[in-house]
């Protein structure tokens, strides 16, 4: 009786990319004009999907970042920090109405440059990065009732420099509370993501926000060092990977520059016995294949209580066999492409380490496109806390499992780790929830739901996933002196 | 089916449910793209899944007859169609059915134990189940005693269910929970487990006289019990979402349901079936739809 052929297909349901407008070739976005790079290079942005290259982006050498922070300073001097309050709330309205009006364009095109489903970036990313300008709007003209007894200042030029996981979200969450809270901007994307970021510019641009406000320039790791070490820059905010983390404090070390760094992660998920174990199941689903697991709160270290270890993993594994792996642009698909080849490489890299260190390897045998950058959903059951896979963060749609015993146990292994930007805690028991969540050194902590996020809740890391908040009055705080 | 008799005591302790972790895997079955053919694969299966129903004080042996017709000949004008699964009756309108549909392949159905609310003496309900099978039912809809349920006398739906399944035989079982009596996830989620390890052939959301009947939230709870049933014991149970759902949408979102945990295995309606009463009009407006390109209005479709 079980087997029959009542095998039920869904449709293919690719979003069009018709209504959407991309240029051949993207230059600089300086003191509010499209500016060609004084080198005149150009590389090249490709669909992680199939490889084929989308747009031409210019490569900002330092003179190109250096006329933008002098555009920004001009701009901060003589226009964005002697505006009225409630004007500048109006501006930033303005952004986030704009970007809701091209929502549909700007999801289509961030999956497209970055690989993640057209799922995520249409219901999540999109979405939350509007409301990040709406949320830090409504601050603008209410600093001093945010932070009372306080001289509100701001503190002049921001440099922001931002990864490729989440790139319109990212320029959001950096761009929105600088401009609140009076400053101005100059921002890079990513090299591999800058095209959502450049539609930003297009919407900025035709928002009236005056020139020289928000400056967005393109380029590789060297037009991110210009930006960092730029004399005339008052704040650093960077996203992106703790070694990167690491040269920048040191860059940054003796300025008067402020920093805030938002680093990497290698966080917990702890399911605990009282668990409700099919909803856990579809957390940590969501907690390390969300995005690829691109995802710098990834729950990429699971801990499971050993009496319900053997049911959890069995039902994970059945929860992956019903994950979509395909074309970003359907509608159907879970996990789409890894963000580029060299991501790719270093997921295999830790894929090949896992089994060497004698782990066992789950995948889910689904089909993966020929062409295009993918990667298997995986899991790693029998890891020992000391395996380079359980230590280190892979930045991929790969799993480590361990079990524990008691809660002593689950704390102390948690905690040990350089990282501590989140974790995850399940359990039906709220004392048992608050006993954890007291203890485990981590920014963010979720209890029975992970990766949610929202515009007034802070955002950020301990030891080297990296210090300052974002989100919320505490990021706001970030930009005042 | 000969297995041995379960005991109570054997009813396992399952996992607690967080009904926000619900809602929110719900919604990802409902983002699933079901168009072209695969919509007319879906509504199909989902025509064949009905167990066409009327279940009202004021049915008439007239209005049986007509809907036992209508199951047989959904849509006479377009060839190809499948009849539904099953009508559904009162016990005191089986022997109607059975005349109409005599050795039809479509099933009859008749709810039975005090249905809708169970509220009678034990052995009124075994009367009432023999009843209907002596009538000519090929299936049985029983419902719960909720109050006993909701009392904590779990013990005593067990055996009820044991008893009326023993009267049953080979005659499929389907046990309504009436879950929106049941208040809570993990209450629907302990019924089930009883419910199953009692010797249900079917398990069955609602008896559609009391609101909120067939959510997708107690589906999803009811298929969970039924999935980790099946991983603990390789046996298969089936599933009748019934009350509410009335529209082609939401039966496809609960096939997507049904699909996803469960599997391929169940996409027949000896394991699934859809208890209602005007789903199958709908369906039929949208199938030909799909397969015509035209939309026709509700006067094109009997209504039984």
């Amino acid at each position: 009786m079980t087997d029959s052929n009542n095998k039920w297909e869904y449709a293919p349901s690719l979003e069009g990319t018709k209504h959407i407008q991309l240029k051949d070739k993207y230059d600089l976005f300086i003191d509010g004009k499209w500016v060609k790079p004084s080198s005149n290079k150009y590389f090249d942005s490709i669909n992680p999907a199939n490889e084929e290259k989308l747009a031409e982006i210019a490569w900002a050498s330092e003179s190109d970042v250096d006329l933008a922070v002098k555009a920004a300073r001009k701009a901060y001097v003589e226009v964005w920090s002697v505006m009225k309050p409630s004007e500048r709330a109006k501006y930033i309205f303005r952004i986030a109405r704009l970007m809701q009006e091209h929502a549909r364009e700007l999801a289509v095109i961030e999956t497209l440059d970055g690989g993640k489903p057209i799922r995520e970036s249409r219901d999540i990313d999109v979405p939350l990065a509007c409301n990040h300008f709406f949320y830090y709007a409504g601050w603008a003209d209410k600093l001093q009732d945010a932070f009372p007894h306080r001289n509100i200042q701001s503190l002049g030029v921001a440099g922001q420099i931002i990864p490729w996981n989440f790139p319109l979200l990212m320029a959001a969450w950096k761009i929105a509370p600088a401009l609140a809270a009076g400053n101005t901007v100059v921002l890079k994307p990513a090299e591999s993501t800058s095209l959502t970021a450049l539609k930003l510019a297009e919407i900025i641009e035709a928002s009236g926000l005056p020139a020289g406000v928000v400056n967005i320039i393109t380029g590789h790791g060297d037009t991110g060092a210009a930006i960092v070490n730029h004399p005339d820059i008052d704040k650093i905010a960077f996203t992106g990977s703790t070694a990167v983390g690491k040269l920048i404090q040191k860059a940054v070390a003796g300025t008067a520059k402020k920093v805030s760094l938002e680093l990497g992660g290698k966080s917990a998920n702890i399911v605990l016995e009282d668990a409700p174990i099919d909803q856990a199941v579809e957390g940590i689903v969501n907690g390390i294949f969300f995005n690829q697991g691109h995802v710098c709160c990834a729950g990429s270290r699971l801990y499971v209580q050993e009496s319900i270890a053997d049911e959890l993993v069995r039902k994970l594994k059945q929860r992956m066999q019903s994950l979509y792996v395909g074309n970003p642009l359907d509608k159907n698909t879970d996990i789409g492409a890894i963000n580029s080849k060299e991501q790719l490489e270093t997921i295999e890299k830790y894929v090949k380490i896992g089994i060497n260190e004698g782990a066992e390897m789950f995948q889910v045998a689904c089909e993966i496109p020929g062409k295009g950058f993918y990667f298997r959903p995986t899991i790693f059951t029998n890891v020992a806390q000391s395996s380079v896979i359980s230590q280190e963060e892979i930045f991929g749609p790969v799993l480590t499992v361990q079990t524990f015993r008691t809660i002593d146990e689950v704390i102390q292994k948690a905690n040990n780790s350089p990282y501590g930007l989140a974790a995850g805690v399940w359990s039906d028991k709220g004392s048992r929830i608050f006993n954890l969540t007291s203890k485990l050194r981590a920014g963010v902590i979720w209890a029975n739901t992970y990766n949610k996020f929202d515009p007034a809740s802070p955002f950020g890391g301990y030891k080297e996933s990296g210090f300052g908040r974002e989100g919320g009055l505490h990021g706001l705080e970030a930009y005042l002196k | 089916m000969t297995a041995q008799k379960n005991q109570f005591s054997e009813v396992p302790f399952s996992t607690t449910i967080d009904k926000v972790g619900v809602e929110e895997r719900i919604s990802r079955f409902q983002t699933r793209s079901i168009k072209g053919p695969s919509k007319i694969q879906g509504l199909f299966m989902v025509l064949s899944m009905i167990d066409l129903t009327t279940l009202e004080g004021k049915d008439t042996p007239n209005k049986v007859r007509q809907m036992c017709y209508k199951a047989q000949h959904l849509h006479d004008v377009y060839d190809g169609l499948p009849t539904v699964a099953a009508v559904c009756v009162y016990p005191s309108m089986v022997n109607v059915a059975r005349e109409v549909l005599k050795d039809s392949p479509i099933k009859i159905a008749s709810v039975s134990t005090a249905f809708p609310s169970g509220q009678a003496p034990f052995e009124v309900k075994k009367i009432d189940t023999q009843f209907a099978i002596d009538a000519g039912a090929d299936e049985i809809d029983m419902v719960i005693s909720r109050g006993k349920f909701l009392a904590g006398e779990h013990e005593f739906v067990f055996d009820e269910i044991a008893a009326i399944k023993e009267i049953c035989g080979s005659k499929r079982l389907k046990v309504i929970l009436e879950t929106g009596e049941l208040a809570t996830l993990d209450q629907v989620r302990r019924a089930s487990d009883i419910a199953i390890h009692a010797g249900a052939d079917f398990i069955k959301t609602s008896t559609g006289k009391i609101q909120p009947a067939a959510t997708m939230q107690v589906t999803f709870t009811m298929l969970m019990a039924i999935r980790d049933h099946f991983d603990r014991t390789g046996k298969m149970v089936g599933m009748k979402p019934a009350g509410g759902i009335s529209t082609s949408k939401l039966a496809l979102h609960n096939l997507v349901m049904v699909n996803e945990i469960l599997g391929e295995a169940w996409l027949t309606n000896e394991w699934f079936r859809f208890g209602a009463s005007s789903l199958a009009n709908d369906v039929l407006m949208q199938y030909m739809k799909q397969v015509t390109g035209k939309y026709q209005s509700a006067d094109y479709f009997t209504i039984d």
